[in-house]
């Protein structure tokens, strides 16, 4: 049973670039095998799912190109249904049995935490690129485990301070009342008073809420100049089309998103989610390199433009297959890391970048607001950028983080 | 019914004699899976087989006992054993207080009464601060067991894991089997009956009722040390309604049909966890198809096969034997 599964997925995805000829480097088993873990089914499969996995083959594609395909090189995938109870024993089985190399993407933050801790473990490499928090580069860092494309932090911080300085200087919270939430609205507090900003109040909402309508008023009835949405998935996307039936963006207030994708945006449509205003670390429409990107990731996907966590997935593979090929061995997983961390990044989507000792990886950031309908000229043209957030000051400064790994 | 017990006991030992050799082809961690779920599912099918109980709140149990072993090793520095114990024993507490509330009332309100409760231990377990919210409580340590016994081999910690299960299925069977386990089918076939009998009713149905919650406890505090985290997935309503799934796919009601539900629901996530969404689909569809043809599941439809087919030879035996007499006297 185990094996006609596991054949049959590798069957189905099994991406190889056969050296031609070329002396086999002292791989472990002679491959590069990189196992992409995350929602194939759920709520996050759309901005991570099949389009990471398209991704990390990409980047082996194009890094096979790069190196007249010198290595061999492996994709597998998995769907961890957002349950880490299923994500560990699928990456365990990875490690132990399926000789995996490195594991990359996993959204949904508990999971990859169980991930982080067993990578460490078994000393593989853990690139993340799907899931948020911060903790993965603060006290929850290994030497095994990159984050490689957000965090919480970041994105706390880029939409909070990015919009004070453009004159949303006050805000009013609407907090899913859980840890997460309440982590969000503190982070971002914390920013819009350091930039000068006012909170002239807040409301914490039930997760997972269905109806915001009074929460709504009162954040409409505060006249603050925004509104910051400190809450994720089905219960950002509800307060966003609700605030829109109560015209609220109409009237003037304008919504800040904490942790918004470009499918949710799509998913919305730009007439609910016009105004909104976050910040990524990728869009599609900003270069030429990334526009080509998503024009042959939207010609392999069904249309749908790739998430900065999918551009991200690709970012990452490339930098680990760099790393490798240099070492000419994948075995040891920390120091393929620590090789990864002494060279700087330099890729087609993410540009030059660095990769701090904690494992924060180091790029721009962005501030975007969504177009209106009639700004709109194509499918999937849904951004203005507003602001961008300089490398150095886009993540959380590495002393704050409690990362052991840091040196005080 | 000695003929019985014999003939589950064989079965019982060939499923250990199964169990000692299965790691050495299946992956380890896997196996550890299904048996925690075999136990919460065996737990659950104590109440719902043998006292007609339906509770759809069983995840309370599970994973709150996941939480407090989880908590209790890694925070406050418990030896796994010990972890694994305050996780059961707070688990029958919880037992003990949702069962009191819950017995009152039959059938439907029964099941809702539970469920409310569990959705308030879902409630409290994401707003406390020791559960680590959406997080979890992540790297449980695996200490060694009795301070010997290197428990992060998966091998090593397999056994163990299969020996708690043999104690867990032991102590549901040695009830079942009991003038106890009688009088709660006794309440089961018709309450109102074994009230007129004289019996303490409710007190039955609260003792099994604590002992079931134990056991899910046993299963989620062992689970947690397995997997080194402990988290939501485990106290959420979809956990109470996947082991009454297992419990249905496997056969309700039948000692052994929980275990096999269990084996057939985990399999069914893991292996076929490639196909993404279809593995609900296809869920789904086993639960219609269960529940339409093979009501009794999969152990109650070998069993019910195997009794017909004895029924049936020993007729044909009587037939045989009637016939000759009729041939003798002829």
């Amino acid at each position: 049973m185990r094996f006609s599964a596991r054949a049959l997925l590798a069957a189905a995805v099994t991406a190889i670039c056969a050296g031609a000829g070329a002396a086999q480097a002292q791989y472990s088993d002679g491959v590069i095998k990189i196992g992409v873990m995350n929602d194939q089914s759920g709520l996050y499969a759309d901005l991570t799912g099949q389009g990471s996995v398209w991704a990390a083959k990409k980047a082996v594609e194009d890094f096979c190109k790069a190196t007249k395909c010198h290595d061999k090189i492996e994709v597998v995938f998995a769907d961890h249904q957002n349950k880490p109870d299923i994500g560990s024993n699928v990456v365990r089985q990875w490690y132990d049995v399926d000789k995996v190399d490195v594991v990359v993407d996993v959204p949904t933050s508990s999971v990859a935490l169980a991930v982080n801790n067993i990578t460490k473990e078994k000393n593989k490499v853990f690139l993340v690129s799907g899931a948020a928090t911060s903790d993965l580069s603060g006290k929850a860092c290994t030497p095994n485990t990159i984050h490689w494309t957000y965090d919480t932090w970041a994105l706390a911080n880029g939409t909070g301070n990015a919009i004070v300085k453009t004159g949303g200087n006050t805000w009013f919270f609407l907090t899913a009342d859980y840890a997460f939430g309440h982590a969000l609205e503190r982070d971002t507090e914390a920013v819009v008073l350091k930039s000068g900003g006012k909170v002239l109040g807040k409301v914490r909402h039930p997760f997972p809420g269905q109806d915001f309508s009074s929460f709504l008023l009162q954040a409409q009835a505060s006249k603050a100049k925004i509104i910051g949405l400190a809450n994720a998935g089905g219960d950002t996307i509800n307060s966003i089309k609700q605030a829109a039936e109560f015209g609220i963006v109409a009237g003037g207030q304008n919504l800040a998103g904490l942790l918004v994708f470009i499918t949710d945006v799509h998913a919305l449509g730009l007439k609910t989610a016009q105004g909104l205003i976050f910040t990524e670390s990728w869009y599609w429409d900003t270069n030429d390199a990334n526009r080509a990107f998503a024009k042959e990731f939207a010609a392999a996907n069904k249309g749908n433009h790739p998430t900065m966590i999918q551009a991200g997935v690709y970012s990452a593979v490339t930098h680990y297959l760099k790393a490798v090929h240099e070492l000419k061995s994948d075995a040891d997983g920390a120091a393929v890391v620590a090789k990864m961390k002494a060279t700087p990044t330099d890729d087609k989507l993410f540009g030059k970048g660095s990769i701090r000792p904690d494992g924060r990886k180091i790029h721009d950031m962005l501030l975007l607001e969504v177009k209106k309908p009639e700004e709109s000229k194509a499918p999937w043209d849904y951004y203005k950028v507003r602001a961008t957030i300089p490398a150095a000051e886009a993540f959380r400064p590495i002393d704050q983080g409690g990362c052991p790994l840091v040196k005080k | 019914m000695a003929g019985r017990m014999n003939r589950d006991m064989q079965a019982f030992v060939a499923l250990m004699a199964l169990g000692l050799v299965a790691p050495l082809m299946i992956y380890p961690v896997f196996l550890m899976k299904v048996l925690c779920f075999a136990l919460f599912a065996c737990a659950f099918n104590l109440l719902i087989g043998y006292v007609g109980l339906l509770s759809f709140g069983h995840a309370m149990f599970f994973g709150f006992a996941a939480y407090i072993s989880g908590h209790t090793v890694k925070v406050l520095g418990w030896p796994t054993e010990f972890g694994i114990l305050a996780g059961t024993a707070v688990a029958a507490g919880l037992g003990l207080v949702a069962g009191a509330i819950a017995i009152r009332r039959q059938g439907i309100y029964f099941a809702m009464v539970t469920l409310a409760l569990a959705q308030m231990v879902f409630f409290f377990c994401l707003q406390a601060k020791f559960t680590g919210g959406e997080d979890g409580i992540q790297a449980i340590p695996r200490r060694p067991l009795f301070g010997v016994l290197g428990i992060t081999n998966d091998f090593v910690f397999y056994y163990v894991v299969l020996a708690i299960f043999a104690i867990g299925f032991l102590i549901i069977y040695r009830t079942i089997h009991s003038p106890f386990g009688q009088v709660l089918k006794a309440i089961r076939e018709n309450e109102a009956r074994a009230i007129s009998l004289g019996y303490a009713v409710d007190r039955f149905k609260l003792i099994a009722f604590v002992l079931s919650a134990a056991l899910a406890g046993l299963a989620g505090a062992t689970k947690a040390i397995v997997f080194q985290l402990a988290s939501l997935t485990d106290v959420t309503w979809q956990m109470s309604g996947e082991v009454v799934l297992m419990t249905l796919v496997g056969g309700m009601g039948t000692v052994f049909g929980p275990i096999v539900g269990a084996a057939v629901i985990i399999s069914m996530q893991n292996y076929l966890a490639g196909f993404g969404e279809w593995v609900l689909v296809i869920q789904g569809a086993i639960f219609v198809v269960t529940v339409l043809l093979f009501r009794r599941g999969i152990v109650g439809e070998i069993l019910a096969f195997i009794g017909r087919a004895r029924a049936s030879s020993a007729a044909e035996q009587q037939e045989v034997v009637a016939d000759r007499q009729v041939e003798a006297g002829g």
